[in-house]
C-alpha cells in the first residue's frame, strides 16, 4: 500500500444528518509534511469532515488512516493523543481566562502554571508569535487570540494540523507572519489541512487541494496551477458573474461625522476615538479593518442603537447624534447590522413580522396605529422577489433561511426602502460566491441611483471592488479614508494597523 | 432600651449558627452558577433537605445520618432539575421556579407526620478544654460539626476553583460551553455533578435549619432563605469568600437586629426586621460596584442551554 508515505488517508467517508449529507464518499490523502487545502463553498461539508478527523462526529461509512494504521478517534482528546491538533474558525476560546489556562485546556496532560507559562514563551517566540500567558484572552486582538490557539497546538508537537479558516480575522502582515509559521512546521515535518476560501492565500500556501462541492470531492487540483477564478468556479460550480458599476462624480455631501466618541456598552469593546468622515452622496465608502477594532460599535453610532453627542453625526446637515434608530430610519439613514439572527433580523419571527420591524416608517406599514399586515406582507413578497430570497413565503421564520437567503433578505428589506444613507457591517460574511456577488451588486445599484454606502467589512477582497474610498478602523481610530483606485495590499495592511507589535516577531521568524 | 444585654461574644457565637444554612447553599449555588447553569430551586432543594434530614434523624435517632440523608435528598431533587434542564433542554429559570414550588410541596407532604416532634440533639465538637477559654473559647471552638464543615467548603471551593484542573474546566464550561464542546470536555456530565453538588449543599444547609437552628419542623420553615443565598452569590461576584463574608453579615445583622428588638430598641420593628436584607444588599453592592469587574465574574454561559449540534 502507498499509504506508509500518507500521514492521514482518508477513504469513503460518509456522514448524514437529518436531511442533508454533509460528507459523500470523500476520498483523500494528506502526506507529511506537506500543506493541503479544503476547498468549498459554506455548506459544502469542510466543517463536518475536519469535525470526523478531529474525533468530535463520527462517520456513518468509510475510514480514516493515521501513519497507515486505522484511526477512529471518538473524542479530541483522543486525536490530540494521536498527534491531531485543530485552529477552530470560531475561537474555541474563553474571554475571562488568562492564556496560561486556555493553553491548558487544551492539552491533554500540561504540566503545572509556572512551567506551563514558561513553554508558552519559549514555543511562541521560535515560531515569532510573542505571547504573554497571564493576559486576559478577552483584552486580546483577534490576531494575538488566533495566537493563543496556534501555540496551544504547537505545545502538542502535533503530526497533522487543522486550521479552519484562520486568516478571516488577520490584517495582511499578520497573515505573512502566519504562512511563514506554517511553512516552518511543514518543514519539520508537519501535515498541515488548511480551510479557507480565500482563493489568493491557498494558491500561495499551499501543496496540493481538494476541492469539496455539497459534500463531494469534485476536483483534486494543485492550486497555484489554476488561477483564483478557475479555483471559485469549481467549487461554486458555475460561471461567476463579478459585480460592475460606472465610476460616479461625487454628489453633495450628505453624512458628515466629526469628532465621534463613545464609549463601548461591552466591556471587551472597543471605544471609538475622533472619528472624522464625509460622504457624498452616490458614493460606496468601504471601511476595513479587523474584527473587534470598533467595527459594531461604529455601526451602532451610525444607526443610532447608541446616541452620541448630537453635532457628532449629521445628516444633510441636520444633527441626528441624539437621535435613535426609529427617528434616523424616518430621515433616510438606514443601517443592517452584522449578525444575522438576533441583531439584524428576529430569529423565531417570521419574514413579514421582520418586515415589519425597520420598514414601518419609510414603507407606511400601519394604519391608525395598527399594523396593516396585508401590506407588511406585500412588502415582505416584494423583497423575496427583488433580491431572489429562496423561501417558500413570507411566513417562514427568519430562523430557517439559509445564511446567504437570510443575508439577502436583510439588505433588500433596507435597499427597498430607498434610503439616503446605508450603513451595512459584514454584508456577505458567511454567505457563499453567488450571494454574495448579488448583494455586492445590488449595493452598487444603489448608490448608482445617488445613495451613500458605509460599508463596513473585513473582507478586503470585496472592499476593494466596490468601494470608491477606503478608510480602516484600528483601536477605535479611522484613517483618513483614501480613494480605493490604486490601494496596494501592503498600505491597506498598514492602514489596519500593520501587524500588531509584531515587528519583532517578524524578524524572529524569518 | 438595654443594650448591656447584648452580649458580644454570644451574638457572634450565634451569628455563625444563623449564617451556615445560607452559606451551604449559597457556597453550592455558586459552584452551579460557575459551571453555566443558573438554578433558582435553591429554596425547594433547601427545605426538601430540611424535611429528609428531620425525618430520617427522628427515625434513626441519628443526626448524622440525618445530615446524609439531607444532602442525598437535595442532590435528588437538583437532578430532577440536572435531567430537566440537561438532557430535555428546558430553560434554566422556569425550571428552577418550578423545582422551588415543587420542593415546597413535597416537603410538607413528607412532613406530615413530623409537626411538633423533637430532633436528636446535634452534639458540639469536643475540643476538650480548648471550649472553656474565654471568647475565644466559645466563637472559636463552641460549635458543632457542620459550622467547621461549612467554613472548610467555602475554602475548598475557592481551591478547587483556583488551583485544580478539574475546577479549571468548570470555570472553562460556565465561561463558554461551545468552546468546551469543540475541546472535547463533556459539558452536560460536569454540570450534572456541579448540579447534584449545589442540591446536596442547599438540602445540608436546610437540614441544619430543621435540626440544630430551631430545631423543629414546620412548614415552609425556610421563609426565603434560598433566595438569600441566591442574591449572595450574585453580590459577591462569584467568588467563595465573599460569600462568606455575605453570609456571616446576614447573619449577624439578623441576629443583631433580634437583639435590638429584645432590648427594646426605640426603632420600628418593621425597620428593624427589614435589615438584615437592606444592609447585606447594599455592602454586597458596594463591593461589586466595580462595573468591569462584576461583569468579569458573572460566568458567560449563565443560563443558556447548550445543545452539542448548535
Amino acid at each position: 500500500m502507498s499509504g506508509a508515505a500518507d500521514l492521514l488517508r482518508i477513504e469513503g467517508l460518509t456522514k448524514a444528518f437529518p436531511g442533508v449529507v454533509a460528507n459523500d464518499d470523500v476520498s483523500f490523502a494528506v502526506p507529511a509534511g506537506r500543506i493541503h487545502a479544503l476547498l468549498g463553498e459554506n455548506g459544502a461539508g469542510k466543517s463536518t469532515l475536519v469535525k470526523m478527523i478531529y474525533g468530535l462526529v463520527a462517520p456513518d461509512k468509510g475510514r480514516m488512516q493515521l501513519h497507515g494504521r486505522d484511526f477512529a478517534p471518538t473524542s479530541p482528546h483522543e486525536a490530540r493523543s494521536s498527534g491531531v491538533a485543530m485552529v477552530f474558525q470560531h475561537f474555541s476560546l474563553f474571554d475571562a481566562l488568562d492564556v496560561a489556562e486556555n493553553v491548558a485546556l487544551g492539552m491533554e496532560t500540561p504540566p503545572s502554571q509556572r512551567q506551563l507559562a514558561r513553554r508558552i514563551r519559549e514555543v511562541s517566540e521560535a515560531y515569532g508569535l510573542p505571547l504573554d500567558p497571564t493576559r486576559l484572552v478577552g483584552e486580546l486582538s483577534a490576531g494575538e487570540r488566533q495566537r493563543v490557539e496556534i501555540v496551544r497546538c504547537l505545545l502538542q508537537d502535533p503530526q497533522l494540523l487543522i486550521m479552519d479558516e484562520p486568516t478571516s480575522v488577520l490584517t495582511p502582515q499578520e497573515v505573512e507572519i502566519l504562512f511563514s509559521t506554517l511553512r516552518k512546521l511543514a518543514a519539520e515535518g508537519t501535515a498541515i489541512l488548511y480551510i479557507s476560501h480565500k482563493l489568493e492565500e491557498i494558491r500561495a500556501l499551499c501543496d496540493s487541494a481538494t476541492i469539496l462541492r455539497q459534500g463531494q470531492v469534485v476536483a483534486t487540483c494543485t492550486p497555484s496551477e489554476k488561477s483564483a477564478r478557475e479555483l471559485a468556479e469549481l467549487m461554486v460550480g458555475a460561471t461567476l458573474h463579478t459585480p460592475s458599476r460606472e465610476p460616479q462624480e461625487g454628489g453633495e455631501v450628505v453624512l458628515r461625522i466629526h469628532d465621534l466618541s463613545m464609549r463601548s456598552a461591552n466591556p471587551f469593546g472597543t471605544a471609538l476615538k475622533d472619528i472624522d468622515f464625509e460622504l457624498r452622496a452616490g458614493e460606496v465608502l468601504g471601511i476595513g479593518g479587523v474584527a473587534g477594532n470598533g467595527q459594531d460599535e461604529l455601526l451602532a453610532a451610525l444607526s443610532g442603537e447608541a446616541r452620541v453627542a448630537a453635532e457628532a453625526v449629521t445628516l444633510k446637515g441636520r444633527p441626528v447624534g441624539q437621535m435613535g434608530p426609529t427617528a434616523r430610519r424616518a430621515l433616510g439613514l438606514l443601517a443592517a447590522p452584522e449578525e444575522r439572527l438576533g441583531h439584524a433580523a428576529a430569529p423565531d419571527m417570521s419574514l413579514t413580522e421582520n418586515a415589519v420591524l425597520t420598514g414601518t416608517v419609510r414603507e407606511g406599514l400601519t394604519r391608525h396605529g395598527f399594523l396593516d399586515w396585508g401590506k407588511a406582507r406585500g412588502f415582505a413578497e416584494q423583497v423575496i422577489e427583488r433580491f431572489d430570497v429562496r423561501t417558500p413565503g413570507p411566513g417562514q421564520a427568519a430562523r430557517s433561511l439559509s445564511g446567504g437567503n437570510l443575508q439577502k433578505f436583510v439588505i433588500g428589506r433596507e435597499i427597498l426602502q430607498r434610503p439616503e444613507v446605508l450603513v451595512v457591517n459584514q454584508p456577505t460574511w458567511g454567505v457563499d460566491a453567488s450571494a454574495a456577488a448579488a448583494i455586492r451588486q445590488a449595493l452598487l445599484d444603489l448608490a448608482a441611483n445617488g445613495t451613500a454606502v458605509v460599508v463596513i467589512s473585513q473582507d478586503l477582497d470585496e472592499l476593494m471592488e466596490i468601494s470608491d474610498r477606503f478608510a480602516a478602523l484600528n483601536e477605535g481610530r479611522l484613517a483618513a479614508p483614501r480613494p480605493a483606485k490604486g490601494l496596494g495590499i501592503e498600505e491597506i495592511g498598514l492602514m489596519m494597523g500593520g501587524a500588531h507589535d509584531l515587528d519583532t516577531a517578524a524578524r524572529a521568524a524569518e | 432600651m438595654d443594650l448591656s444585654a447584648i452580649n458580644p461574644v454570644i451574638l457572634v457565637a450565634s451569628l455563625m449558627v444563623a449564617a451556615t444554612p445560607i452559606l451551604l447553599a449559597a457556597v453550592g449555588e455558586l459552584v452551579v452558577e460557575r459551571s453555566g447553569v443558573l438554578n433558582l430551586g435553591v429554596e425547594g432543594m433547601m427545605i426538601t433537605g430540611a424535611i429528609c434530614g428531620f425525618a430520617i434523624a427522628v427515625e434513626t435517632g441519628s443526626p448524622t445520618i440525618g445530615f446524609l440523608a439531607a444532602m442525598a435528598g437535595g442532590a435528588l431533587l437538583a437532578m430532577v432539575f440536572g435531567v430537566l434542564t440537561q438532557f430535555l433542554l428546558s430553560n434554566h429559570v422556569a425550571t428552577g421556579l418550578a423545582l422551588t414550588l415543587f420542593g415546597l410541596g413535597l416537603s410538607a407532604l413528607l412532613g406530615q407526620g413530623y409537626v411538633g416532634v423533637r430532633p436528636p440533639a446535634t452534639p458540639k465538637m469536643d475540643f476538650g478544654p480548648l471550649s472553656d477559654l474565654p471568647v475565644v473559647g466559645r466563637i472559636v471552638f463552641g460549635h458543632d460539626l457542620v459550622v467547621y464543615a461549612s467554613l472548610l467548603l467555602v475554602a475548598g471551593v475557592w481551591a478547587f476553583l483556583r488551583y485544580t484542573r478539574a475546577g479549571l474546566i468548570l470555570r472553562a464550561v460556565g465561561e463558554s460551553h461551545d468552546a468546551a464542546h469543540a475541546l472535547g470536555y463533556r459539558v452536560v456530565t460536569i454540570r450534572l455533578l456541579a448540579i447534584a453538588f449545589g442540591g446536596a449543599c442547599a438540602g445540608l444547609g436546610g437540614a441544619y435549619l430543621s435540626l440544630i437552628r430551631v430545631p423543629q419542623w414546620t412548614e415552609g420553615m425556610t421563609a426565603g432563605a434560598g433566595w438569600i443565598a441566591l442574591a449572595l452569590v450574585v453580590f459577591a461576584s462569584w467568588r467563595p469568600w465573599r460569600v462568606l463574608v455575605g453570609a456571616y453579615l446576614f447573619g449577624g445583622v439578623t441576629v443583631l437586629q433580634l437583639n435590638l428588638q429584645a432590648a427594646g430598641a426605640a426603632v420600628p420593628v418593621e425597620i428593624l426586621s427589614m435589615s438584615p436584607y437592606l444592609i447585606t444588599i447594599l455592602v454586597l453592592v458596594i463591593i461589586s460596584s466595580d462595573r468591569f469587574g462584576a461583569r468579569l465574574g458573572a460566568p458567560a454561559s449563565l443560563g443558556r442551554v447548550f445543545h452539542a449540534n448548535r
